[in-house]
């Protein structure tokens, strides 16, 4: 849990493709190069697209984790 | 509004895009924008500036809804005949995005009142029908330093253009002056097919919005040139005319002309 200190983190469980994206781009872009961002994620279509679009944005994905629950916990390096 | 969730997800698909993002679609937010001319250009040009959150949209005409107009005046319907164009688009407008303001001004633009309109506004919009009040608008932008996207359509054809005042050419760059009334028949003479509004228009549109966005190259310094019976799309590449009677090095303009008005 701590091998990632993390500057902000954001609950998108429950949240929908794309806004979940929208809201993690929203969130990246008020913070600062190198922060990083831990993502709560649903399992499926969500964690499929968001690292992607993310990556595609020029971002780091440091980890991918599952969680008990089935879902998903995403820790981002903001680059740029 | 902005970071609200009807706002995320209103602009969802700005916001994605890496050139805009959520602080692009913040400028488009905080943008004002005058459209001169509420008919065939300025009904696709003001929808899709609504729809893009356009933080203020400034709305000029002087005409009411007649029926001939409907085949091209899209923001306009049959509901709205006889009504003031200014008043039926910005119905349209605010139904559309009910977060923007809509200003109409039911005027006709002339040399008394146009740096007046144009002054609080971030960028231009040409949607006019006539020689002398694209002169005038021209002008105005020049003197006034204000972006403007030129448009114009006839028969099957139409051009676009935008015109960065000083750092590119202006529409008198091109055409010094208007031809002689008369000569150039105009839409109710030669016709127009209705759908190449649509094409011209929305191109202005999204020059506007790479205006405010700073991103992209803009149609400064290139006309497009529109033919849609062969659907061939050409480029003039135009430079700024040392001699522009506006712009020019020694400049024969120096105040707004009204030329005479004849349609």
């Amino acid at each position: 849990m701590s091998e990632f200190p993390v500057d902000d983190s954001i609950d998108l469980r429950g949240v929908l493709c794309p806004i979940n994206f929208v809201k993690t781009k929203l969130k990246l872009e008020e913070m600062d190069d190198g922060d990083h961002l831990e993502v709560f994620l649903d399992e499926g279509e969500p964690i499929s697209n968001v690292p992607r679009s993310v990556k595609d944005e020029g971002h780091q994905v440091l980890k991918v984790i599952k969680e008990t629950d089935g879902n998903y916990r995403l820790i981002i390096k903001k680059s740029g | 509004m902005s970071n609200s969730e009807k706002w995320i997800e209103r602009y969802s698909r700005h916001i994605i895009l890496p050139e805009v993002g959520g602080k692009g679609q913040e400028k488009l937010n905080d943008s004002k924008v005058l459209v001169i001319g509420a008919g065939g250009l300025g009904s696709p040009v003001a929808l899709y500036l609504a729809a893009a959150g356009i933080g203020t949209l400034g709305i000029v005409d002087n005409d009411v809804v007649d029926l001939s107009n409907l085949q091209r005046q899209i923001i306009h319907a049959e509901k709205d005949l006889n009504r003031k164009k200014t008043d039926s688009a910005a119905e349209k407008l605010t139904a559309l995005n009910p977060d923007i303001e809509v200003k109409p001004y039911q005027m006709m633009v002339d040399s008394s009142n146009i740096m007046d309109l144009i002054k609080d506004y971030d960028v231009i919009v040409d949607g006019t029908d006539n020689f002398p009040t694209r002169f005038l608008v021209n002008d105005a932008c020049v003197f006034a330093g204000k972006p403007l996207v030129h448009g114009a359509i006839l028969r099957f054809d139409g051009q676009a253009f935008t015109i960065m005042p000083k750092e590119g050419p202006c529409y008198r760059c091109i055409f010094e002056q208007p031809p002689p009334p008369g000569t150039v028949p105009n839409c109710s003479q030669a016709g127009i097919l209705g759908a190449i509004a649509g094409i011209i228009g929305t191109i202005q549109a999204t020059e506007v919005l790479k205006i405010i966005l700073e991103q992209g190259k803009t149609l400064m310094g290139r006309l497009l040139v529109v033919d849609a019976l062969d659907m061939s799309f050409r480029e003039v590449k135009i430079r700024r005319n040392d001699a522009c009677p506006i712009c020019g090095e020694n400049p024969s303009i120096t105040e707004l002309i009204d030329y005479e008005w004849v349609c």
